[in-house]
């Protein structure tokens, strides 16, 4: 028998965050979603066909690479990179969709609408899309087109269609503003693939199901190579999927730390960043109870950062609760960090990182001054740059 | 007695249903928004939805998504859209009820907004993204104070769970007439009245039907089936549409919402 997660309850909260604030319309269909997952997202035979195209058609399991040369080059703990941009498509997001694109298909539905900010959920979904025969629209902020538009391309090549979203920001709030109204407008033959572990109840615990396979092969493959649990797990939070995939598994191991590196912007004292962890207050948005950026009023504030993938104003809840009981450790990079972060990579391993993992990859230099050489970071490799490019080469 | 519980009881009396127009408080400034509320009374409304804005407003259509961000722009704030409704009480007798989101009333204070909008002559409250799973702790602290929370239904709500809504509800149930955020529609759903009829059966208040209803036709028709008649965004267009010309902005609100009232009363 598989073991029961303890978070988060059976109203979806992680202690006073979660939920599910959302119009009624939708409540039912969060109900089926939640009865389906737990049928039949966990029985054994959806768990086979998973393990089947994580493993034949995504490239699970990935490796857990010895960083040598930056080890050596950081001159503290030895590093692990968990090589998630190695996967198809180039970042983690597939682990999620691939997961609820075979659950949409188990519930007979027919079409698949997300939300994407960098690109990379969007294509794990219209890749999914096109593998199992579903209708994919992908809604994208007019921002986020403009920078990431080689994702956009990759999306309509498979066949999905790509909405733009021309509200508020323009990014990846306003995108999932109106992936939820295209939900509660389609809620009967749509099925909504929420690309992070944000949003109402169940998508939180379930994206992070589908994300916790990155733990579990570190967990395993760590104890293989050095006998011992790692000191640090690092990743970078914007909705925090790929950090909660990561750090879950080791939620019990009380002397593995986690840290959860948000984007500072332009820098966390010009206010103008998407560090909700660091800076937000609690407030509720996209359907659930979470650190929110918000003015005194309650209105949502506009994120900023240079990756479109965590330049978001809000954060998973199950982050909420790992920072308010002091589980994680909520750090924040900036803009020109990040840059510099995806130097360092480049330079010393050969990999060039996705401008969002790259805030993680930057981290380290602060990280290896307080840690010996005898400790071990992981740190999640959640995406590759190529999809960067332009920007990167803009600023360099 | 509530308010809202006195004007559907002198409608029921009267054999007539009520017409709720709705404005976006602070659309395009809290002057208007005042005036725009005195003439809707006068042109017949029974109860006016006042929405306070908020940043991500996702139950709403392109039309109010406007306007809040109008009223945002104009520097619109709970504060403010309390202080505008002290001011109407004394110069309108009618249920004023407000419409916003769960973050603007959780980052005010559930306890305190209540209070706050109890003491300057509000009668309730909608949250469209606060369902019955989650309205507990504000429905609890709402019926001490005798200020209403106005629960919504939707098309996809089961039987059981409209029984659990319906009782749960205080002043009437706001019945969601489509899948979908708000906005008028050419064409509302042809089962429409025989689903209200059925949700009838199920309760003894009132239900008002809302999302979509652009004219007088299918506001009466509508009228005939249900208890009341909430029109938003097609008012909101009136007002979008003379942005550049205030006194006649609020004649053609008063037009509009007149011809929809009477439509409404005359079922």
């Amino acid at each position: 028998m598989r073991r029961k997660p303890r978070l988060p309850d059976n109203r979806g909260y992680f202690g006073i965050f979660g939920g599910e604030y959302v119009p009624e319309t939708l409540m039912p269909a969060l109900k089926e979603l939640t009865t389906a997952y737990k049928k039949i997202g966990r029985s054994a035979p959806f768990r086979k066909k998973l393990r089947y195209f994580l493993k034949e058609y995504a490239g699970r399991p990935t490796p857990l690479y010895f960083a040598g040369k930056l080890t050596e080059k950081l001159g503290g703990a030895k590093i692990y990179l968990k090589r998630e941009d190695l996967l198809h498509t180039g970042a983690h997001k597939i682990n999620n969709t691939i997961g609820q694109a075979l659950l949409a298909v188990a519930m007979g539905k027919k079409r698949l609408v997300a939300e994407t900010g960098a690109g990379q959920h969007g294509v794990a979904t219209a890749t999914v899309a096109a593998l199992f025969d579903l209708k994919c629209d992908v809604y994208m902020g007019t921002e986020d087109i403009e920078r990431q538009n080689l994702n956009v391309f990759r999306m309509k090549l498979m066949g999905a269609r790509v909405i733009p979203v021309q509200s508020g920001s323009c990014t990846l709030k306003d995108a999932t503003n109106e992936a939820i109204r295209d939900w509660v407008t389609n809620v009967r033959d749509t099925y909504y693939v929420l690309g992070s572990v944000v949003g109402p109840h169940p998508y939180p615990m379930m994206v992070r199901e589908f994300q916790t396979v990155i733990g579990k092969e570190v967990r395993r493959d760590i104890i293989r190579r050095e006998g011992k649990l790692p000191g640090y797990l690092v990743a970078c939070v914007g909705g925090g999927s790929n950090s909660i995939g990561l750090f879950h598994p080791f939620f019990r191991d009380r002397k593995v730390a986690f840290i959860g590196v948000e984007a500072a912007g332009f820098g966390i004292k010009t206010g103008r960043h998407a560090a909700a962890l660091m800076k937000g207050r609690v407030g509720v948005l996209h359907g659930s109870k979470s650190f929110l950026l918000e003015d005194d009023d309650g209105q949502v504030k506009l994120a900023h950062s240079i990756s479109a993938g965590l330049d978001y104003p809000g954060v998973g809840p199950e982050h909420s609760y790992y920072k308010q009981t002091g589980r994680a450790e909520y750090v924040s990079v900036n803009d020109r960090e990040a840059l510099e972060g995806v130097k360092l990579l480049s330079r010393t391993e050969g990999i060039i990182p996705a401008l969002e993992t790259a805030h993680a990859v930057y981290y380290l230099k602060k990280l290896v001054k307080r840690t010996g050489k005898k400790d071990i970071i992981v740190l999640c490799l959640s995406g590759r740059g190529d999809k960067d490019i332009d920007i990167i080469k803009k600023h360099m | 007695m509530n308010r809202i519980d006195e004007t559907f009881k002198k409608l029921r009396a009267d054999n007539k249903k009520a017409f709720i127009p709705y404005v976006a408080a602070g659309d395009p400034d809290i002057k208007t928004t005042k005036k725009i509320v005195s003439v809707l009374a006068a042109a017949g409304a029974d109860i006016v939805e006042l929405g306070i804005p908020f940043s991500d407003p996702l139950a709403d259509g392109p039309t109010i998504q406007k306007a809040i961000q109008r009223s945002l722009s104009a520097g619109c704030s709970v504060r403010k859209v309390l202080d505008m409704v002290k001011e109407l009480r004394g110069k309108v007798g009618i249920p004023l009820v407000f419409m916003t989101y769960y973050n603007i009333i959780f980052n005010y204070g559930a306890g305190r907004f209540i209070k706050d909008a109890k003491a300057c002559g509000a009668d309730g409250v909608i949250v469209p993204d606060l369902p019955m799973e989650e309205s507990g702790g504000l429905a609890d602290i709402a019926d001490k104070e005798d200020f209403y929370v106005i629960m919504l239904a939707a098309p996809t709500t089961p039987p059981a769970r409209f029984r659990k809504i319906a009782d749960r509800s205080r002043g009437f149930i706001y019945y969601v007439s489509l899948t979908g955020v708000t906005g008028a529609r050419k064409a509302l759903s042809a089962k429409l009245n025989s689903e209200v009829k059925e949700l009838k059966k199920m309760t003894a208040k009132p239900v008002c039907v809302g999302f979509g209803i652009s004219n007088p036709a299918q506001a009466s028709g509508i009228a005939s089936a249900s208890d009341g008649v909430i029109v938003g965004s097609a008012i909101i267009k009136v007002i979008e549409k003379n942005l550049d010309d205030r006194s006649r902005m609020i004649a053609k609100v008063e037009a509009f919402a007149g011809s929809i009232a009477r439509a409404i009363h005359g079922v």
